[in-house]
């Protein structure tokens, strides 16, 4: 019986959730609503059934997310019967912070960075599970599955705790915590043919339509209610678009696209990785100017 | 062809093929200078991994910082980052993704410099092959040696040697054949079952994805093709089956559901199993799974996770480990074991402190009983010593707080390895690869000698062109073994120099091998109890077999206290060539009486 990398990538996910729920007293799984949160979850409910999983779901609500996010999400929960935490930094909604007059970084700081540090102190949360993937960056490459936070919710790259086998580490002291990342090592495109293999079903707004875009300093945004002012000139038109990472909607761009399925989204970016391939000679002109340095007296 | 996607090809079918692809993980290791980051890079980059914005960036870098004079500089693909490089990260794993159409790849990439044991067992535990980067102006270097030995310490079996820069000496057929001879014949010593040399250049892609054009006289394969077609190690499905116990699961009072990864082996409905340490016996009644998922399985392999029922209401709980019953055995369940330790804290290891120890999913606390040796990683040698410092890689003696069910790492990696965490700091203080269990029992003892006698440094390749026949003939001699055992004072020590003399004075080739002159060196490490003299006595007869087949007679004057140890020293030898010589009998024959005896079996 052979098991394909989806299998071994699958098998691996559950056993971190399971340890997670064994190691920690009060573990939460982060549920942002993508693709990638669609796949942890899915894999959560795989892991402990027919028990439901024995942690909360939590959800860090900026007030500004896509309204089908919001609909997917509750319908999802609802679906599932899922006990799902909404937090809203208040003190930020007071403050009237958003993305629109503050810039994306302030808002992301206060509304989610700090919403998310309250909401885990509120809980006595020692464990927080979350969908991040070791490919989506370059400082992800070095992350720990099992990833040390101190008391201030900082990480140190320095002093990070090694990670052998499947053997992972899951003590910690009062106020400290751990961060889970069951999806560690699956790709972008093993996140897409694992939704297709499970028919698991996404927000729709990974799938192109006729949408209303401003465009904006060569970003596509999607106007999704009246809170984003035009500037002068700017104007709304319907544009067959979709995305390919779902947030705060002032902040995430969409991409012109006609892919309105999911093979036709993977196929996408297959088709786009491809072409990324072609016209590189470079083999051949490296190897000629060694040839020529090495004849001037290179080494 | 390694494109991710051909052309021609439907989404369906690529998807239908894709899903079914395997997964390999493997590490690479070597310093930069050896051009890892430019092998990774070659990697990505050559099976399309590499985004258009990627390559912007990477276009823009190389003008900037590359070291290619201004073309594209592969190596900063994966080194490139500054920012982490001040954040002093640089020093840990990194790890990257690649698919080919026929395999999905995961890379350890283990930076070669500090910290090499640490980050070289921490890559070496999740993958199974190597690849060691050699500069082929340099040759097999120190550190060439270093990363053959750790990967062989963690059961690695697939080790591949880049020999890179190969542009560099011309493309010299003979300096590859050199570096290729030296490297197999470490790897032999070491008992790596696979290891293959490739001639490359990363900086040109030589023999990386696809055969280059400047080695001809290469005809294996080149680095990717290696990746895509060597037999991927799973933990085998017809091994003992093993599963340790993660979570129970008890939704209703109907169904009680043992959660866990199959370590090793497969386990199929209706099998009967032992759950360790308990040692209770039942059958297992379903591999449970919803029906939105397929419905329950009839068979599960390793390493996929799985929920068992059982037919009985046994005892079962987290830290259980669920095994097969009969076939090749049982795990074994004891409370002191011992363990090939890679030591990762900056305090030191000494025998007495205690740590909590994971094995499995089982944590307990643990004592460390002693240090017996620390490992020379250069020269292999072991150093007595009773403390372990950061990076040293040692043997050590544990004692649980409660029995526990483990395999030898050899035999089952999930079963056999063990992290020990710092019960103050939390820190995962060391790995550990379980050797033998139960030091202390005659059963354990019999195991040290079948164990430890299985050789983990093979014997060079290729066999001696001067037979026994021969040796025989010149000696004039059958070559035989007198082992003269007993208490200190019975006087086989004396014996056996007045033995010696004898058959020398008849012309005869003989040695003699004294338990005092072992301890001055070869056992060096060893104490005075029983289980110690023991080893002692099967130190001397490795020794002795190795003399009798050069046709020499050998004279053994051992303690050799227990007549377990004494059959298993015959059973080594062969007991056709052994003659046994109790010295603290009172009728034991005196030297005339012997040496005719002797004289009379090497005819």
């Amino acid at each position: 019986m052979q098991l394909t990398h989806l299998d071994e990538l699958e098998a691996e996910a559950i056993h971190i959730l399971r340890e997670s729920a064994a190691g920690f007293e009060r573990p939460v799984l982060m549920y942002s609503i993508g693709k990638d949160s669609t796949v942890l979850l899915h894999l959560a409910i795989k892991a402990f059934w027919p028990a439901k999983p024995p942690f909360p779901f939590l959800h860090i609500d900026t007030t500004w997310k896509f309204r089908e996010m919001i609909s997917f999400r509750d319908e999802t929960m609802k679906r599932l019967g899922l006990d799902l935490r909404v937090h809203i930094n208040q003190e930020g909604v007071r403050q009237g912070v958003s993305p629109i007059t503050h810039g994306s970084k302030v808002h992301t700081d206060v509304m989610k960075t700090q919403g998310l540090r309250q909401a885990l102190e509120a809980g006595k949360f020692d464990a927080a599970i979350g969908g991040a993937r070791r490919d989506e960056e370059k400082s992800r490459a070095k992350e720990r599955i099992f990833s040390f936070r101190d008391r201030n919710h900082r990480w140190d790259p320095k002093n990070q705790r090694p990670e052998l086998w499947n053997l992972f580490n899951t003590r910690v002291n009062e106020g400290e915590s751990i961060r889970v990342f069951p999806l560690s090592n699956w790709t972008e495109l093993d996140i897409w043919l694992y939704i297709h293999r499970q028919k698991l079903s996404v927000v729709p707004l990974y799938f192109a339509k006729e949408r209303p875009i401003v465009e904006r300093d060569g970003m596509l945004i999607m106007r999704d209610d009246e809170r984003f002012p035009l500037r002068a000139g700017e104007r709304i038109e319907q544009r067959r678009v979709r995305f390919r990472t779902l947030g705060c909607y002032p902040l995430s761009g969409a991409i012109e696209s006609d892919a309105d399925t999911l093979e036709k989204v993977i196929e996408e970016m297959l088709v786009a990785r491809t072409s990324e391939r072609q016209g590189r000679l470079i083999d051949h002109d490296q190897s000629g100017s060694m040839e020529e340095k090495k004849r001037e007296g290179y080494f | 062809m390694s494109l991710a996607f051909t052309s021609g090809e439907s989404v369906s079918e690529y998807l239908d093929r894709y899903e079914r692809n395997e997964l390999l993980r493997f590490l690479t290791c070597g310093s930069v200078d050896d051009g890892k980051s430019t092998l990774i890079g070659r990697l990505l980059h050559d099976t399309g991994r590499l985004y258009d914005d990627h390559l912007k960036a990477l276009e823009v870098e190389s003008r900037v910082h590359g070291t290619q004079g201004g073309a594209l500089d592969l190596a900063l693909v994966v080194d490139g980052l500054k920012a982490e490089r001040e954040q002093g990260i640089t020093i840990d794993v990194a790890w990257r993704y690649f698919a080919t159409a026929r395999r999905s790849f995961i890379i350890a990439d283990c930076p070669g410099h500090e910290q090499y044991t640490r980050n070289m067992a921490t890559g070496a535990s999740h993958c199974q092959l190597a690849i060691t980067l050699i500069d082929a102006r340099n040759g097999v270097s120190t550190q060439t040696r270093r990363h053959a030995f750790i990967a062989s310490l963690l059961g690695i079996r697939h080790v591949v040697a880049a020999v890179n820069k190969m542009d560099l000496v011309a493309w010299g057929e003979g300096r590859f054949r050199e570096i290729e001879r030296e490297f197999l014949d470490y790897c032999a010593r070491l008992g790596i079952a696979d290891p293959i040399a490739v001639p490359v250049s990363a900086l040109t892609g030589e023999n990386i994805v696809t055969r280059g054009s400047h080695t001809p006289w290469y005809s294996g394969a080149p680095v990717l093709e290696l990746l895509e077609s060597v037999a991927v190690d799973r933990p085998a499905a017809d091994a003992s089956f093993r599963m340790p116990v993660q979570y129970v699961i008890r939704p209703t009072l109907e169904f009680r559901g043992f959660a866990g990864t199959i370590a090793s082996g497969s386990v199929k409905a209706g099998d009967r199993v032992r759950i360790l340490p308990s040692g209770r016996e039942t059958r297992v009644r379903r591999i449970a799974r919803s029906h939105e998922d397929g419905g329950d399985l009839t068979i599960a392999v390793a390493p996929q996770s799985v929920v068992l029922t059982f037919e009985d209401e046994v005892d079962c709980s987290r830290g259980d480990v669920v095994s097969c019953l009969g076939g090749s055995g049982d795990a074994l369940v004891a409370q002191t074991f011992e363990a090939d330790l890679v030591w990762m804290d900056e305090s030191m290891l000494t025998a007495g402190q205690t740590f909590l120890l994971k094995v499995g999913t089982r944590v307990t606390p643990a004592r460390i009983v002693r240090v017996r040796h620390r490992v020379d990683v250069d020269t292999l040698e072991p150093q007595v010593t009773d403390t372990l410092a950061l990076n040293d890689i040692g043997r050590v003696e544990f004692e649980t707080e409660q029995a526990i069910a483990f395999d030898p790492y050899r035999r089952i990696h999930g079963t056999g390895s063990i992290i020990l965490i710092d019960r103050l700091t939390n820190a995962t203080a060391a790995a550990g690869m379980i050797r033998t269990g139960d030091a202390s029992d005659a059963h354990a003892r019999k195991a040290h000698w079948q164990t430890e006698a299985a050789p983990t440094i093979h014997p060079p390749v290729g066999q001696s062109l001067v037979t026994a026949k021969v040796r025989a003939e010149r000696w004039r001699q059958k070559p035989i073994a007198i082992l003269l055992y007993g208490s200190s004072g019975s006087g086989k020590t004396m014996r056996a120099f007045d033995l010696e003399r004898g058959l020398w004075q008849q012309g005869h080739a003989v040695v003699v091998l004294d338990g005092q002159m072992l301890r001055a060196g070869l056992s060096r490490d060893l104490s005075f109890t029983d289980e110690e003299r023991s080893e002692n006595l099967r130190r001397a007869s490795e020794m002795a077999r190795i003399l009798l087949d050069q046709g020499l007679i050998v004279i053994l004057s051992m303690v050799a206290p227990s007549p377990e140890a004494r059959a298993l020293a015959s059973d080594l030898i062969g007991a056709e060539r052994v003659v046994m010589i109790d010295c603290g009998e009172s009728d034991s024959p005196d030297a005339g009486a012997l040496l005719r005896m002797v004289s009379a079996k090497i005819r």
